[in-house]
């Protein structure tokens, strides 16, 4: 093995790579943020079996969760593109990622809520609280613990995710290390870098959803 | 004072309650047995208006339970539960459980829920348990929170739903106790129970349940020491 590794090409470029590390935590993010949202409505809608809105929460449901996630980004980005809507790669990405995100955790949700005894809303029931009450102090904190370990994987998950933004050149964490290492020949630098800066993304998400959580939760459950 | 005149339930096609007739006082204690299936604890649930009723009507303090214009949830501010399954709130400590509803229903302040929780905790034995969190207590504890927690509502009566049969049987005297204490009190009770004998001792009225009617009804003598039917002789001497 004859390998020469240069590292200081790595480090000057170093500016970028942290660029494309934001744009990486960036998307993730929105991902989460905006997923979390449809996912309470897919769940909301999925629990009421209210038809015809029922389907479509379970249709979104099943594709989100029983096809790769490289296909969703294809489709958003060369699909729509042949059918005339031409998404940017930031877009397409972002889009795919809500799209698997909110279907994933709507299931995480329904399982949540579907884990609080009913016996908890019968008890609170006959202290007198209104249904509000009820949810807003007894079922809902109890199924956040429940979720919240489930939403940090899920987050942590978007985070590598999005590196399938390199196939459409968006300029993200793997997208900028995929340029970068085609202009300098390095690519074994440029892509161990990039893992270590992955690592240590994903470990801060980790230790701080646990830091929070420890905060959260106190000593119980 | 509850009445309650000619109450049926179903359950689909399956009628639980057929006609049940039953007045308890003020200051008065029932306790209702009976087999699994005979529809004992469902007629809890119906006074309480976490079931609805198909005919008939019970009466809490000159409230239709069940008529469309009751607000049940204040209502339900009058009749305090415990569940065989004690159900404590597994998020919040032993204080937050009891201080919970007194703070958000009845709109006290956080010092003076605080207050009624801690005098209702002690007054069950649990004055030294206020920071724990209930899943770190025996249920013989998590039983006598949730008596404490219907309690700092202040209600006028307690509905008790088979709340030792869930209990080891080393429990099941503490949490009895309890009873006796709120009987000393003068709290006025219906107790679902299979401990006859607490029932004999502590019961102004006994009424003995049979697959959805009520088969025998009086004074512990009466229907536990003397009992008329057949049914009822059974039924005894299987749990005595």
């Amino acid at each position: 093995m004859d390998y020469q590794f240069h590292w200081n090409i790595v480090f000057q470029k170093m500016p970028e790579m942290l660029q494309g590390a934001f744009v990486t935590l960036h998307v993730s993010v929105l991902s989460m943020l905006i997923g979390i949202v449809i996912a309470v409505l897919l769940a909301i809608v999925k629990m009421n079996h209210s038809k015809p809105f029922c389907y479509v929460a379970i249709g979104w449901i099943e594709i989100a969760r029983n096809t790769p996630a490289l296909f969703q980004i294809y489709m958003a980005y060369f699909g729509l593109g042949a059918l005339g809507i031409h998404l940017s790669p930031y877009v397409a990405v972002l889009s795919a990622l809500i799209f698997i995100n909110a279907g994933y955790l709507a299931e995480t949700f329904r399982g949540g809520f579907m884990s609080i005894p009913k016996t908890q809303y019968s008890a609170s029931k006959s202290l007198g609280m209104n249904s509000f009450q009820v949810y807003r102090y007894i079922i809902l904190p109890q199924m956040f613990r429940r979720i919240y370990h489930p939403m940090t994987n899920q987050f942590v998950w978007s985070i590598l995710m999005s590196s399938l933004g390199i196939l459409v050149g968006m300029g993200e964490l793997s997208g900028e290390t995929q340029r970068l290492q085609s202009l300098s020949f390095r690519t074994l630098e440029f892509f161990i870098v990039a893992a270590v800066m992955y690592f240590i993304i994903t470990k801060l998400v980790l230790f701080s959803s646990s830091l929070i959580s420890r905060k959260l939760f106190r000593g119980e459950i | 004072m509850i009445n309650i005149r000619n109450v049926h339930k179903c359950f689909g096609d399956l009628e639980v309650l057929k006609g049940i007739d039953l007045d308890v006082n003020k200051g008065e204690v029932l306790s209702i047995i009976g087999g699994s299936g005979s529809g004992k604890s469902t007629l809890l649930y119906c006074i309480n208006a976490i079931e609805n009723i198909q005919k008939g009507q019970i009466i809490v303090d000159d409230i239709d339970v069940h008529a469309k214009k009751t607000y049940q949830d204040k209502l339900r501010q009058k009749l305090g539960m415990v569940f065989q399954q004690w159900n404590s709130f597994p998020h919040l400590t032993v204080l937050e459980n009891a201080a919970l509803a007194p703070r958000i229903v009845k709109k006290l302040s956080r010092e003076e829920s605080i207050e009624v929780a801690k005098q209702e905790l002690e007054h069950v034995g649990l004055g030294d348990k206020f920071d724990v969190y209930p899943t770190k207590m025996s249920g013989g504890q998590q039983q006598r929170l949730a008596i404490a927690r219907a309690l700092a509502m202040k209600p006028d009566y307690m509905l008790f739903d088979e709340i030792t049969s869930a209990l080891d049987p080393e429990l099941v005297g503490e949490v009895l106790d309890t009873l006796r204490l709120l009987r000393e009190d003068g709290m006025t009770m219906i107790c679902v129970t299979h401990e006859i004998a607490f029932a004999r001792e502590v019961s102004d009225q006994v009424a003995f349940f049979n697959e959805g009617i009520i088969e025998e009804m009086g004074t512990p003598e009466q229907v536990i020491s003397n009992p008329q039917k057949e049914t009822t002789q059974k039924f005894l001497s299987k749990v005595l």
